[in-house]
């Protein structure tokens, strides 16, 4: 017999009987009153940052003066001027001197601060991991209160990865001192359109 | 490593012979206690949170056969590769496998408490393979030659001046500069380039949907990711008990699991694999090692619920003044106390009584495993398959005489106490552990019962 | 209404006062108190042990002595729990059964059954609660700290109608003290340090007595107390509700002797 096999037959005979499922939508999860607001308070708590722009200009301004006339900066936004356009062929390991990636996310969530990024949106996986620092880019109105809305969103979207991100990379493995830039960013930016 | 027979309570006496370090150990943990205590209040649904995570895993385990196979097929059609490991022995010989295909022999690996319960860095480094920890915490016990003394917080008996020289030793850092923000770029430098030049990552996995084939890995400093995404094979290894029904059933799970562990509003990173990466070979492992055995074990089951937030160790009275080697396996805290001993008895015949039962564990949990309820029953099931010393056997045997019996109890407590005041060395002395650190009470004359016979009836 | 009286086995061979408190308090507040004589123990020490099965006669003894009351209340919110989640009978389990439904511990059962409003009684000393975890996590004599759920606490709502007394804020409001049963001596490095920090916050907070609702928890805090020679004295709850224990506190207490050990020349052994 197959451990396969052995492991759930193992499972079968000892899982008790069938328990039922609760429904997550009953649960009365907690509304804010600005989503927004609350958005940007735990982002900063979480060492990222929020800047409100009105356009992508301003996003492309914030780049230019912030990172050094966005030397070593890409993007995967097509129409954001003045920032260098991933190149999609490239060997994921070349993108370990990226000094900034502005990629968009789809949408944010107010609890805890996170955006949420799909693969699709910005073509290589590790891009917004390895870059020095990243930003993204959501609208005002795609800020949902909890995971519940958030997964909600979500629903069965079929994408190759997705991944929630909250703020820089950070640990705080020594003596409990937080320390933000573990191996990924060491700064977020979300730019709120 | 060091591999010890020694029992709870003679590795905590010895823990215990640095008073200081206990109680920076203490202050720090607690700390952790109540930044998870204000997340928690954070949310007025916390209480019914709790109440559906535990029900969704209640659901999860009594329909396992199934979420393993849905997910399974789900996997497959993902591109995943699926394999089923038995045991700890069968896990470790299908990753080395993979690397032999490979022909690889050196890997990066984030945080997995499976694979450290599989022993699975000793087994490859016997195989001549080149494991880095890239958890910055993992990497630090890893260079210590150590385990990981709490799950959440690998190196969390660690102190900053000791990390510093570590790190003078393996990474050249200048002698006596403890500063953690240099400390943790010096790491960042030094696993960055096994980041870029290692062709395998392991990686763990926070929780595997049934639905999708998907899985979650949760991080704070991004280390799964950087591996995952530049290697060529990425292997996820899992025991079978990470199954969750469906996608949204992550919402429930993922704000319960960092606000309880380390009060944050949610973990860093929340990567959800479907599919391999482009050019990439995506394993997935799921490991029994004794988890179907604990699913029959009604008493014992809910154990299987765990999610491993460590909030269970940093309310623990008994762990933060023990520290997490004490407990001799590769999950410590009170959840490791009643998950040992289904692994092996006699081994961890100790375990379920480095508790108070005081209960604390219970409350913290963010699936609500009756911890401190199991400690109790293991206790019973560890005495009636025999752990238990001879010596304790009889003298619980002699107790139990005596309140057998008014009579003897009565006479026992008067001759008891009438010792105690005649000839009080009989008891203060070094034999009886009471006495070392704390003086005995003083037996009084008359016993309650002397007093109501003479007084009330 | 009709009391039966449950002493814990420690409490009856050490602490006869305990026991006696918790009697004469009952009475004030219109019981009919008996102690049955057949009692010993509720079998916990065995059953924490491991060895619950060698507690049965106890448990046997317990359903004999206990059936006929409406009530059983004990001074303990340890014993009290341990009954209450583990007492059956091989001879007559549905008197074991209800006297589970039956049992309280002394502030619970003041607080929910006899409805206390007044307690004629003073104690004019800064006290610290050492709030015993079976009877808060187990019986919820009060809120636990863990929980996302409003506060509460029987025991402290007893004390503040003491007069003179002061309720002192600890920084860890119910952390366990590491007595544990035969945890204390099995495990006898970690107890003691889990008794020497819960004895700190009291001290740290400037505590001049520790009560609780468990004589066990006090015994071992009291144990680490003596050996440090400290001024912080250790007093059940049901003497300070009771009123008796402020005989014992001279006016102006003498300079340079502890709470402890005049307590100890009045109170403890020829007296009881």
């Amino acid at each position: 017999m197959s451990s396969r096999e052995k492991i759930l037959n193992a499972v079968k005979k000892n899982q008790p009987a069938l328990e039922p499922l609760p429904d997550v939508a009953a649960i009365n999860a907690i509304q804010f009153d600005d989503v927004f607001a609350q958005f940007g308070t735990v982002l900063k708590n979480i060492g990222g940052n929020v800047v409100e722009v009105n356009d992508l200009n301003k996003v492309s301004q914030y780049v230019q003066h912030t990172f050094n006339g966005a030397q070593n900066c890409i993007t995967t936004i097509a129409d954001l001027t003045g920032v260098s356009q991933l190149n999609i062929q490239e060997d994921a390991h070349a993108l370990q001197n990226v000094e900034l990636a502005v990629i968009n996310a789809q949408f944010a969530v107010a609890e805890n601060g996170a955006v949420w990024i799909t693969e699709e949106q910005y073509k290589l996986r590790v891009l917004p991991f390895i870059c020095n620092h990243l930003a993204v880019i959501i609208h005002k109105n795609n800020i949902v209160n909890t995971m519940h809305q958030a997964y909600d969103l979500i629903q069965n979207a079929d994408y190759g990865f997705g991944v929630f991100i909250a703020g820089p990379s950070k640990t705080a493995d020594i003596e409990q001192s937080l320390v933000l830039g573990a191996h990924g960013p060491k700064s977020m930016t979300v730019f709120v359109l | 490593m060091s591999v010890t027979n020694a029992k709870h309570p003679e590795l905590a006496a010895a823990f215990n012979k640095d008073a200081a370090r206990v109680g920076w150990h203490d202050e720090t943990l607690w700390w952790i206690r109540q930044k998870r205590d204000k997340a928690a209040w954070t949310l007025p649904e916390w209480e019914e949170l709790r109440e559906t995570a535990s029900q969704i895993k209640l659901n999860t385990l009594s329909n396992l056969s199934e979420y393993l196979t849905a997910f399974e097929k789900n996997a497959l059609a993902n591109g995943a590769i699926v394999h089923w490991a038995a045991d700890a022995k069968e896990h470790n010989e299908i990753v080395h496998k993979i690397l032999q295909q490979h022909k690889v022999t050196q890997l990066v690996k984030s945080k997995s408490m499976l694979t450290e319960e599989c022993g699975l860095n000793d087994y490859l480094a016997a195989n001549g393979v080149d494991v880095v920890d890239t958890d910055l915490g993992e990497r630090i016990v890893q260079l210590a030659n150590e385990h990981p003394s709490h799950i959440v917080l690998p190196c969390i008996h660690w102190k900053k001046e000791e990390i510093g020289e570590l790190f003078h030793q393996h990474l050249n850092t200048p002698k006596g500069n403890a500063d953690p923000q240099f400390l943790t770029e010096a790491a960042r430098i030094h696993l960055r380039e096994k980041f870029l030049t290692r062709k395998v990552a392991i990686t763990g996995v926070n929780f595997a949907i049934a639905e999708t084939g998907e899985f979650v890995v949760s991080t704070n400093e991004g280390n799964a990711d950087m591996g995952a995404h530049l290697a060529e094979v990425h292997i996820a290894c899992m025991g079978i008990e990470k199954l969750i029904p469906q996608r949204k059933h992550l919402g429930v799970f993922l704000r319960l699991l960092a606000r309880s562990a380390t009060g944050q509003p949610v973990t860093t990173y929340n990567s959800h694999f479907k599919t391999p990466n482009k050019n990439q070979q995506l394993h997935i492992i799921l490991v029994d090692n004794g988890r179907s055995v604990q699913l029959g074990r009604e008493d014992f089951r809910n154990s299987l619920k765990c999610i491993r937030c460590g909030a269970c160790f940093n309310t623990c009275p008994v762990y933060r003044r023990s520290g997490g080697h004490s407990y001799h396996t590769a999950v410590a805290g009170p959840i490791g106390s009643i998950l040992a001993p289904n692994f092996d008895m006699k081994k961890n015949a100790d375990l379920p009584f480095a508790s108070t039962l005081c209960g604390s564990c219970t409350n913290v949990c963010p699936v609500k495993i009756d911890i401190h309820n199991q400690l109790y029953k293991w206790r019973q099931v560890l005495t009636e398959e025999g752990h238990s010393p001879k010596t304790k056997t009889l003298a619980m045997k002699l107790m139990a005489f005596v309140l057998s019996k008014p009579a003897a109890f009565n006479l026992g407590g008067k001759v008891g106490r009438k010792v105690m005041r005649w000839f009080p060395f009989l008891v203060n002395n070094k034999l009886n552990p009471w006495y070392k650190q704390r003086d005995m009470p003083v037996p009084p004359k008359q016993s309650f019962t002397e007093w109501y016979k003479k007084n009330k009836k | 209404m009709n009391v039966g009286l449950f002493i814990p086995c420690y409490v009856n061979q050490f602490y006869p006062q305990v026991a006696i408190a918790t009697l004469q308090l009952l009475e004030k507040y219109n019981c009919t108190v008996h102690y049955p004589l057949n009692q010993t123990c509720c079998g916990q020490p065995m059953a924490n042990s491991g060895y619950e099965k060698l507690g049965q006669q106890c448990n046997e003894l317990i359903t004999e002595s206990f059936v006929a009351y409406d009530y059983i209340v004990c001074p303990s919110g340890s014993c009290t729990l341990h009954i209450k989640d583990h007492l059956h009978s091989e001879k007559n389990d549905n008197a074991a059964q209800g006297i589970r439904k039956k049992i309280y511990e002394l502030a619970e059962f003041m607080v929910d059954v006899l409805k206390v409003e007044n307690i004629d009684a003073s104690f004019p000393y800064k006290v610290g609660v050492h709030q015993s975890c079976h009877g808060q996590r187990g019986l919820n004599v009060s809120q636990m700290s863990e929980l996302v759920a409003a506060p509460f606490s029987k025991t402290d709502a007893l004390l503040k109608k003491v007069k003179g007394l002061e309720l002192v804020q600890l920084d860890r409001v119910d952390e366990c003290c590491g007595f544990g049963g035969t945890f204390c001596v099995v495990e006898e490095a970690v107890s003691v340090r889990m008794g020497q920090d819960r004895v700190a916050d009291h001290e740290k907070n400037n505590v001049e007595v520790i009560t609780g609702g468990d004589m066990s928890c006090l015994m071992h805090m009291e144990g680490i107390l003596k050996r440090k020679k400290s001024n912080v004295a250790i007093k059940h709850i049901a003497e300070i509700l009771n009123g008796e224990p402020i005989l014992s506190f001279p006016e102006g207490r003498e300079k340079g002797k502890s709470l402890a050990e005049i307590d100890d020349v009045i109170l403890s052994p020829e007296g009881a």
